[in-house]
């Protein structure tokens, strides 16, 4: 795709306009392939004939005559899934009207609890974010006929199993937005901290992450949780220019200039949690964006409000009770009441990765027990897979070895 | 409509096989479920299988076919009984299965018919 003006719609309508076409064709292959085809026909005609006056309208409604041809000229009569897909665009009409968004039906149809997890990642990358498989298996650093297959499957499956494109029920809502906000943060998470590879952070990722959060909250803008996640990505995303050094070196938050974080990024994520705090049903990321908010207001590490931080992860811990909780807990806890109260609470802990073994280390390097510090360096080493985490902590191992 | 196989997925050792008493708890609670799938006119068929040991296996061998004693694979789980449901989607048939789980208290798959 050449042409700006075609690639710039594609950016902000493909999801609208393949959302649209599931719902039209009730499948998901017909609909990506219509989309497809319609965007290949803009990319002829446009410079040409130049960008229509509604170009989301154009596609859209190019792509329904496209796949219309399509299923007359090769689904034989036999193949019941072409007829099925005609019958479906025969009875549905291409606009519904300003109030049902067909994207939220696909976004509960792509994090669909009965597809893995992966499944869900991938679908929701490749109809709601436009990216290609190609781009997919780059980001999760898999080969591209795997992620191929998984995109083949997970299609297969809610086809053959029907899956529903719709947006569940007030009853069902809770537990389904859950998985939606998973896959979005597992995203983010993915960007912000690659799990393999030479770079700490994948910025493609977590652009398309905060894309997608953005959408959801426009989508439901009611929903704590979709405001919390979406706060919880800004500001974690508006450290990023300081998180390493030029070098690729991780930059711990204690040690960011702070000066030089994206400001716009501060202010857009404060507003969504103060917005959520309005609303006083507190969750997870809600939560979690409170924590970070509270970074975000001091402007030297020193003047950190740990004790604020604290509790905010004693709340966390009672909504989710997990070893990855109870180890941020007690970082925090560490600055409060010091590195030996943090340590007797990870001592505690038992949890893979090397993300306990690092905190643990950390904790006696503050403490002066320089052979147990560098032992337990050590063996986060051996567990890390990201080259930027690699390099720092074999520099504080170095450091205890050298100084003992 | 489409129809989905409910499978009951059952341990083949280890855990203590229910009670007579439970046996009969169990019994009455998937009876009330079957019921209600029949009230909502999803129900295809259902059944309850004898032991895997009472299988035979056929087995094409050129233009014969073999007889071989017992189940078609020695598995950690076996096929204990089915339900065959016509629901409208997925997300119904996800329904159905949560109450047979439910009621039985062992794992379900749901899988769909393709013709």
């Amino acid at each position: 795709m050449t042409e700006p003006a075609v690639e710039q719609v594609f950016r902000e309508q493909y999801a609208r306009a393949v959302a649209v076409l599931v719902r039209v064709f009730g499948d998901v292959d017909v609909a990506e392939e219509a989309v497809a085809d319609a965007f290949t026909t803009a990319v002829q005609r446009w410079p040409e004939d130049g960008v229509p006056p509604s170009p989301a309208g154009w596609i859209i409604t190019t792509a329904r005559h496209r796949a219309i041809d399509r299923l007359r000229r090769e689904g034989s009569r036999a193949d019941r899934y072409a007829q099925a897909a005609l019958l479906h665009a025969a009875a549905e009409p291409v606009d519904r009207g300003p109030v049902a968004d067909d994207r939220l039906r696909l976004v509960f149809t792509c994090c669909h609890p009965a597809l893995s997890p992966p499944a869900q990642v991938a679908l929701t990358l490749r109809l709601l974010g436009g990216l290609t498989t190609a781009e997919i298996a780059a980001a999760f650093l898999v080969p591209e006929p795997t992620m191929g297959q998984r995109l083949v499957r997970a299609k297969a499956k809610i086809r053959a199993g029907r899956i529903p494109y719709r947006v569940p029920t007030a009853a069902d809502l809770p537990a389904r937005l859950g998985s939606v906000l998973a896959v979005v943060y597992l995203v983010f998470t993915e960007g912000h901290t690659a799990t393999g590879g030479d770079q700490l952070a994948r910025a493609d990722l977590c652009a398309e992450a905060v894309r997608l959060g953005r959408l959801l909250h426009e989508l439901m803008p009611d929903e704590p949780e979709v405001i919390g996640l979406l706060a919880l990505m800004l500001l974690t995303e508006s450290r990023r220019p300081v998180r390493t050094t030029a070098d690729g070196e991780l930059v711990l938050l204690a040690d960011q200039d702070r000066s030089r974080w994206d400001a716009a990024l501060v202010a857009e994520g404060q507003a969504l949690v103060r917005d959520c705090l309005r609303r006083a049903q507190p969750g997870p990321y809600q939560v979690q964006a409170a924590i970070a908010a509270v970074h975000s207001d001091a402007r030297t590490a020193v003047e950190t409000d740990w004790a604020q931080v604290r509790q905010l992860y004693d709340l966390l811990l009672e909504l989710t009770p997990t070893p990855v909780v109870a180890l941020h807990r007690a970082v925090a806890v560490a600055e409060v009441e010091g590195p030996a109260a943090g340590l007797a609470l990870v001592d505690g802990l038992t949890l893979p990765g090397h993300l306990v073994h690092a905190v643990r280390a950390d904790l006696l390097r503050r403490l002066g027990r320089r052979e147990e510090a560098a032992a337990a360096y050590a063996a986060a080493l051996e567990r890390v897979g990201n080259a930027a985490e690699r390099a720092f902590l074999e520099r504080r191992l170095a450091e205890q070895r050298a100084a003992g | 409509m489409t129809q989905y196989l409910l499978s009951v997925v059952t341990p083949a050792e280890g855990g203590e096989p229910p009670t007579p008493d439970e046996l009969t708890a169990i019994m009455s609670r998937v009876e009330a479920v079957q019921t209600r799938v029949r009230q909502a006119g999803a129900w295809v068929f259902a059944g309850g299988l004898a032991a895997p040991s009472s299988a035979t296996v056929l087995r094409p061998k050129g233009d014969e076919v073999l007889l071989v004693d017992g189940p078609f694979a020695e598995g950690k789980e076996y096929l204990g009984g089915l339900s065959v449901i016509d629901v409208a989607d997925l997300d119904e048939a996800l329904r159905w299965g949560r109450e047979f789980v439910a009621a039985i208290g062992l794992p379900i798959e749901v899988r769909p018919f393709e013709w």
